[in-house]
């Protein structure tokens, strides 16, 4: 007898027809004379192939919810009349099932029949060709001949759309299965798909017949992985045949963390298809990581080592050893002249956890200062400071399955459905089953607008009151007696609790009284707080428009006051969880990118925990918590910080008061930047050093969730080291051993040094395939779940949350305020999707306009605006829109042209200098030229591109 | 003393130009003075004789018809106002006429006697008695009344309907829904529209006694498009009714509480199917479920919910009122009460025929509907609409029964009879049903969306004469793929037609040119 309860050892490979049943009760039955037990409400198809039995189907898959169109999976159940089609046909005790008879071989021959009467017979020119399931079909039910001829109505002239730049729609394949239009609503949630016409005329259709690029289409490539046939095929298979093996890693894009099977042709990735066995994705895939890859073999990428004297000269190509010498020697130089202290280096969010390990411990060991930051300064570092404080730990409390249990969702300064696809779509699924949407968000975000949700409330409050939002929320639940009392007893700091108890009561706090600031109804505040409290389930989602804030750690310690006073912590359903904006945002905060920690938030000046760095590292730690990027730039502008090394990251674009950024970067002596384009930054550089994509490297990434995920190498690195590589010779040659000859070995360090990581090793995520951390010998397989018991500082500690005004308010010089977000199919600062055809969706940033303040100023669709603030003037083209409420104007900043950080000022967070980007006092009206800095700008890149020659050998077509 | 007149109103006698005749009476009467109250009452089902004239008359209502505008002139003259009138179109009283006399009129005992939307009429003819019969049961015994009285769904598939009941009062949930499927698409058919648009009261009271005996607070009737007439009709009714106490939040003082509103198809055969009409109910496309799970535990919205067809709901007035066993004592075998059969067709006295089942179906065909139009021979039937199978000579002495007509391969469904003289082509008739198929079919399961393209395609093979033998071989296949593959009983059925013509009428499937010969 055969049993299945855990889904783990299931291959995610295989496709077992229909999802699991999650039901506890377990069911007896015999296929094909073989005794199967199962959970209740799992289909006689899965039953199956859980067997090992394998029933023919084509419209079923196990990601979507059984539909029974095709009729192919019909058995024979004793006791029962007729065909049923095994794939909607619930187990039952005792059920006898025959999968393989005379009659259903005939029924399954006939229906496969009638398929191949409509369906062109080109298979070997045809692009699914050895990866067709109708082809596997026909061939499995021994079809042989076709009896109704080819010459009835068929559909075989049906016009392709091409309009996708990443995937082509042959109508004339289609067997009308609607996998597509069933994964872009069960999976996707999206519904563009839907099936026009009926009968023999049903034929899939984008929208309302539209083109897929002129529909509602996100283009996250779940119809076209559904799809048995090549009707919705990848442009890229269609044109360079079928891959030859694959690879499992994780997408470089954003804090999902999507686990990809990487297909390839020899070093060549044909397509990225997301991998069912991904803890993260289950299988599932936005436009950037699905189709997005383009970029990792594009004209522009750096392909050799590079150096100059000063940032007027040419660029020089020379070897590694030269580059690595030239950049040891001018650090020493720098160090020599300037002090120890006047050196640093920047770790990114976008390299793996060893490679920002690997620079932190070069800045600190090799440096001999703790001036390491990360770009986790400009936008979750008020999340580090924040749950650290109140809940004892700088992570996410959740697993993003955990949303499928959550019965009242608040999503706060985020924007899911751009910035985290594929968990909107999670997260979506849920709001389909009924549980309830709260979003506090200046704009109107499309979450709102999910298909068939249920209901939803939308606080639009104004940029730079969170806190009083908040305040405001918690003061219902306190003062209306709304609070999980016996979580407050058990679990969280009594002292604490009354102080904030007593603070948060003050009538001051009154949605009420904050209704002037918030601008938001005090009603709808008040509902808000009773069905976040009263859910029974209430989980917390917040991204980048909690943190970048002048108040942004009090805004994040607000949410965990507010979860813990209504007990929201500690189970599945729950949580405070930040949305991470890119792919390794929490590994290089866990990694001790932080001027005043080392890794696992192990404090500098902790002589425990520093000595045990000393002992491993062989070196004296300095115990003083070194520079801040901010802090850098004021003393490279000051003089005191003459060199930098930034690995990975652009921080001339994507931090803010750009002018500010600019003079610090011309003050440096020594810019090294290592790379894989020829960023911003590196316009400023005197070392320009070839990074790796993820594609060409091995290494982890720990997404938003603390899931460490492997990094594969699928391609080897385009200019011969891999970023770990890099540093390593580096240290070396400024005198530091260092000598790894596999990442693994670097976590191998990380774990023997990291209380949080003890139990982490490569071993470990090749058996488990992901782990989350804390995973030591307490969590010997990971933490899914965080404070389930208790807090890592025992008891969770209420923080008291005071409302501060920002100092960017708005006057009559710069009466609208202006706030920044991102936009699906572009990433960050657009360095990889500016290289790849998502342009074709947002090929310039736009200044989106409340139709009030267009009208107040004459302002049309398209018109060229000028945006002025206290720090700068850029110029944007405008569009009227009503998402924001008027008095607020948003932009996206995805083109360095676009200057969206000529403005933002240098305004920041109080505790962790996280940059002020969300709130900008600003003023717009209609011009008809550049602003000064755009044309400065412009000449500038112009220059410093003459001044990059392409280095040789690089090939002049865009890569795929 | 003022003299009664009823025109009808409904669409059968509205499309033979009852209006302008009742306008026209309505003329006469203001102009010569005459004492009258034209009444626009439903029809009584008597087709061939609309648009029938009646008027009351000491010994009773004497019917007038087929009444043609042109015939008015002549009736007025020859003494219509005056009550007592001999004409040639004069068939005497009303209920002596044998195609009525001879029916057991049970549902549809009220019809055509009043305005359909007078609630007094209503009333004083047993209205809403089922109903206050009802308020006084608990659930569970209301659902055992409909248990007891053997009525099963008259939609067609003729599931016992207190088993769907009461697997709908067991169902826990915090909101069930009572379901009227009145997208009456069969050919032949007109039972329904019947109910609506003459009698709508009785299908409220219906609904209001499903939704107390299941527990359902909300009903909808899914109302066909093409039935503009009924949907004012119900939607008029519904707001008398509601005015009334009938719907509403406190149904007649009781406390408890029953909403009801129409929604109207969107011209799709298949939405009759109860699954694919919930998915069009629910604001999505009409594509058929798979089941399980049933409606009646995740029916519309996901909730528990009763879909019954107009007929069975219109039945429970009586069955509650006169008793389950007064239901019950109606009809043979395992199909209890009655059955509102519709001849239509090549049908000389067209019109609705209630009976208790058992009749044989050539005492309905001929005893009720006199035979052929054409006065030709009969030579094939089809019941139970477009998938029922066409039957020979040889099977019209099968008793009107639910087995009987399963033991020959045929279906009773929802009672329509269309018959054919012979000079139909019973070749074309099997083409056609698979060309309904065609253009019917949602397109979701692969045997009908297009096995029955193929289908046609293979028949006018056959009939043009090409490999005629390996092509009936085909068509043989055809129809059993579609009949064991198909998801619902569209596909399902579609071939049952086709297999009857090929078994009984194989002549007329011949090649044409062979047949000519």
């Amino acid at each position: 007898m055969i049993q299945y309860f855990d889904p783990k050892k299931l291959d995610p490979n295989k496709d077992l027809g229909t999802p699991p049943s999650l039901s506890t009760e377990l069911v007896s039955l015999a296929i094909d004379g073989r005794e199967i037990i199962v959970p209740e409400g799992t289909s006689v198809l899965r039953a199956a192939a859980l067997a090992g039995i394998n029933i023919p189907k084509l419209c079923a898959s196990d990601n979507l919810e059984a539909f029974g169109s095709c009729r192919l999976c019909a058995v024979q159940i004793e006791g029962r009349k007729g065909f049923p089609a095994s794939c909607t046909t619930p187990v039952a005790e005792g059920m006898q099932v025959s999968t393989q008879t005379e009659p259903v071989a005939k029924l399954r021959r006939n229906i496969m029949e009638l398929y191949i009467s409509d369906h062109p017979l080109d298979c070997l020119t045809c692009p699914a060709n050895g990866d067709c399931e109708l082809q596997d079909m026909a061939g499995a039910v021994g079809l042989r001949e076709v009896r109704y001829g080819f010459d009835g109505e068929n559909h075989l002239h049906a016009e392709k759309d091409e309009s996708n730049p990443y995937f082509s729609f042959d109508p004339s394949k289609c067997i009308v299965c609607s996998r597509c239009v069933r994964a872009c609503e069960e999976v996707q949630g999206t519904f563009a798909l839907t099936i026009d016409g009926r009968g023999f005329d049903s034929k899939v259709s984008a929208g309302a017949n539209d083109s897929f690029m002129d529909s509602d289409c996100v283009s996250c490539g779940a119809c076209v992985q559904a799809c048995p046939t090549s009707t919705l095929m990848e442009k890229s298979v269609i044109e360079q045949g079928q891959p030859e093996h694959s690879v499992v890693t994780t997408c470089a894009y954003c804090g999902v963390g999507c686990s990809f099977k990487a297909e390839m042709k020899g070093n060549e990735v044909i397509r990225m298809v997301p991998y069912k066995g991904g803890d993260a994705n289950h299988g599932h895939s936005c436009v950037k990581g699905r189709f997005a890859f383009g970029y990792a073999t594009h004209k522009d990428r750096v392909r050799s080592p590079m150096i100059r004297d000063s940032i007027d000269q040419p660029w020089q190509e020379v070897s590694w050893e030269q580059a690595i010498s030239f950049a040891a020697k001018r650090l020493k130089d720098v160090q020599a002249k300037y002090g120890r202290e006047s050196i640093g280096g920047i770790t990114s969010s976008r390299c793996t956890n060893e490679e920002t390990y690997l620079v932190q411990k070069l800045v600190r060991a090799a440096f001999g200062n703790n001036n390491t930051d990360t770009c986790a300064r400009v936008c979750h570092s008020p999340t580090g400071y924040g749950l650290k404080t109140t809940l004892g730990e700088s992570a996410g409390t959740q697993t993003f399955d955990s949303v499928m249990k959550a019965d009242c969702i608040v999503v706060i300064g985020a924007n899911p459905t751009d910035a985290h696809p594929v968990f909107a779509s999670q997260l979506r699924r849920r709001l389909r089953q009924g549980a309830e949407l709260i979003v506090i968000d200046p704009r109107k975000i499309d979450l709102l607008k999910t298909p068939h949700m249920g209901k939803g409330m939308h606080l639009p409050l104004r940029p730079g009151t969170n806190v009083t939002i908040i305040n405001a929320l918690a003061h219902v639940v306190v003062t209306e007696g709304l609070e999980d009392k016996n979580f407050v007893a058990t679990r969280c700091d009594e002292k604490a609790y009354q102080a904030w108890r007593k603070f948060i009561s003050e009538p001051r706090h009154s949605p009420e009284v904050l209704e002037e600031i918030t601008g938001v109804a005090a009603e709808d505040v008040r509902n808000a707080a009773r069905a976040y409290a009263n859910a029974g389930n209430g989980a917390i989602y917040y991204g980048l428009g909690v943190t970048e804030h002048s108040q942004g750690s009090t805004m994040v310690m607000g949410i965990a006051n507010l979860a813990m006073a209504t007990g929201n912590i500690g189970r599945e359903g729950v949580g405070v969880n930040p949305l991470r904006g890119q792919n390794n945002v929490q590994g290089s905060c866990d990694m001790g990118s932080f001027p005043h920690e080392l890794p696992g938030y192990q404090h500098v000046s902790d002589v425990v925990a520093r000595s045990r760095f000393e002992s491993a590292w062989g070196v004296v730690l300095d115990d003083e918590p070194g520079l801040r990027i901010p802090n850098m730039f004021d003393a490279a502008i000051a003089g005191s910080f003459k060199a930098l090394y930034v690995q990975g990251e652009d921080i001339a674009q994507s931090d803010p008061n750009t002018q500010h950024v600019e003079s610090a970067l011309r003050a440096l002596d020594c810019l090294i930047v290592q790379d894989i384009f020829l960023n911003e930054t590196a316009k400023f550089a005197h070392v320009l050093l070839p990074g790796s994509t993820f594609l060409e490297k091995n290494g982890t990434f720990t997404n938003a969730e603390r899931r460490i995920n492997r990094v594969r190498k699928v391609m080897p690195a385009i200019a011969g080291k891999e970023d770990w590589e890099v540093t390593v010779d580096l240290a070396n040659a400024l005198g530091y051993p260092m000598n790894y000859q596999h990442p693994s070995e670097i976590m191998d360090e990380i774990a023997q040094l990291t209380p949080s990581f003890n139990g982490v090793s490569y071993a470990k995520l090749e058996e488990q395939g992901s782990i989350q951390w804390p995973c030591n010998a307490e969590h010997p397989n990971g933490t899914p779940t965080m404070h389930e018991v208790d807090f890592p500082i025992g008891k969770g500690q209420f923080a008291i949350t005071e409302y501060v005004a920002t100092s960017e308010k708005t006057n009559r010089r710069f009466p609208l305020l202006l706030t920044t977000g991102r936009i699906l199919s572009q990433y960050n600062v657009g360095a990889q999707t500016r290289r790849t055809a998502n342009q074709q969706w947002h090929d310039e940033d736009v200044l989106e306009v409340h139709p009030h303040d267009a009208e107040l100023r004459g302002i049309h669709d398209g018109d060229w605006l000028g945006i002025s603030s206290r720090a700068g003037q850029t110029v944007l083209r405008a569009r009227v829109s009503e998402r924001m409420l008027p008095g607020v104007v948003y932009t996206t900043f995805h083109h360095p042209g676009s200057g969206a950080n000529v403005i933002t000022t240098d305004n920041s967070d109080w505790a962790t200098n996280c940059p002020e980007y969300k709130v900008t006092a600003v003023q717009v009206e209609k011009v008809s030229q550049p602003s000064e800095w755009q044309r400065q700008f412009k000449a500038f890149d112009e220059r410093q591109r003459k001044l990059y020659r392409k280095p040789k050998g690089a090939p002049e077509h865009v890569g795929r | 003393m003022t003299l009664q007149i009823f025109v009808p109103s409904d669409t059968t006698a509205c499309s033979l130009g009852a209006d302008a005749i009742a306008a026209a009476i309505e003329l006469a009467a203001a102009q010569s003075g005459a004492d009258i109250e034209l009444i626009r009452n439903g029809s009584r089902g008597l087709f061939w004789l609309e648009p029938m004239v009646e008027v009351e008359t000491p010994a009773g209502r004497v019917a007038y018809g087929p009444v043609e505008i042109s015939d008015v002139h002549g009736l007025l003259k020859a003494g219509l106002f005056d009550g007592n009138v001999e004409h040639p179109l004069c068939g005497g009283l009303t209920e002596e006429i044998p195609f009525l006399k001879n029916q057991q009129r049970v549902t549809f005992a009220r019809l055509g006697l009043g305005d359909p939307l007078s609630l007094e009429h209503y009333l004083a003819h047993d209205g809403f008695r089922g109903l206050q019969q009802a308020l006084s049961l608990r659930p569970a015994d209301m659902v055992q009344q409909v248990m007891d009285s053997g009525l099963r769904g008259r939609g067609g598939a003729a599931f016992p309907t207190g088993i769907k009941w009461k697997t709908v009062l067991d169902a826990e949930a915090d909101q069930k829904y009572i379901v009227c499927n009145a997208d009456e698409g069969d050919s032949g058919t007109f039972a329904d529209r019947l109910v609506m648009e003459c009698d709508p009261y009785m299908l409220i009271e219906g609904m209001v006694i499903a939704g107390l005996a299941v527990g359902a607070n909300q009903g909808y009737i899914y109302l066909r498009s093409e039935y503009p007439l009924a949907q004012r009709i119900m939607d008029e009714a519904i707001v008398r009714a509601r005015a009334a106490g009938y719907v509403g939040a406190n149904i007649c003082g009781s406390g408890r509480q029953f909403e009801l509103e129409v929604r109207l198809g969107a011209g799709a055969y298949i939405c009759g199917e109860e699954t694919a009409l919930l998915e069009s109910l629910e604001g999505k496309r009409g594509m058929v479920r798979a089941k399980p799970p049933l409606p009646a535990l995740k029916g519309l919205f996901a909730k528990p919910t009763v879909v019954n067809n107009v007929l069975s709901l219109a039945a429970l007035p009586f069955i509650f009122d006169k008793g389950a066993q007064a239901y019950a004592d109606l009809g043979m075998g395992r199909s209890r009460g009655t059955l509102p059969f519709q001849l239509a067709g090549n049908v000389r006295q067209g019109g609705l025929v209630e009976l208790a089942f058992g009749v044989s179906l050539r005492e309905l065909m001929e005893d009720f509907g006199g035979g052929t139009f054409t006065g030709r021979p009969l030579k094939a039937v089809q019941v139970g609409g477009p998938l029922g199978a066409y039957l020979p000579e040889s099977q019209w002495d099968t008793p009107l029964d639910y087995e009987a007509f399963a033991a020959i391969g045929a279906v009773l469904g929802h009672g329509g009879v269309v018959m054919f003289d012979d000079t139909v082509d019973m070749g074309e008739q099997a083409r056609f049903s698979m060309e309904f198929c065609v253009v019917e079919s949602c397109g979701k399961c692969t045997p009908c969306r297009i096995g029955s393209t193929r289908g046609v395609e293979v028949i006018d093979k056959i009939r043009s004469g090409q490999q005629p033998e390996a092509n009936l071989a085909l068509l043989d296949e055809l129809c059993t793929t579609m009949i064991d593959g198909s998801l619902c009983a569209m596909g399902g059925m579609t071939p049952f037609p086709v297999q009857s013509v090929m078994k009984y009428f194989a002549d007329d499937l011949r090649p044409l040119a062979d047949r000519e010969r």
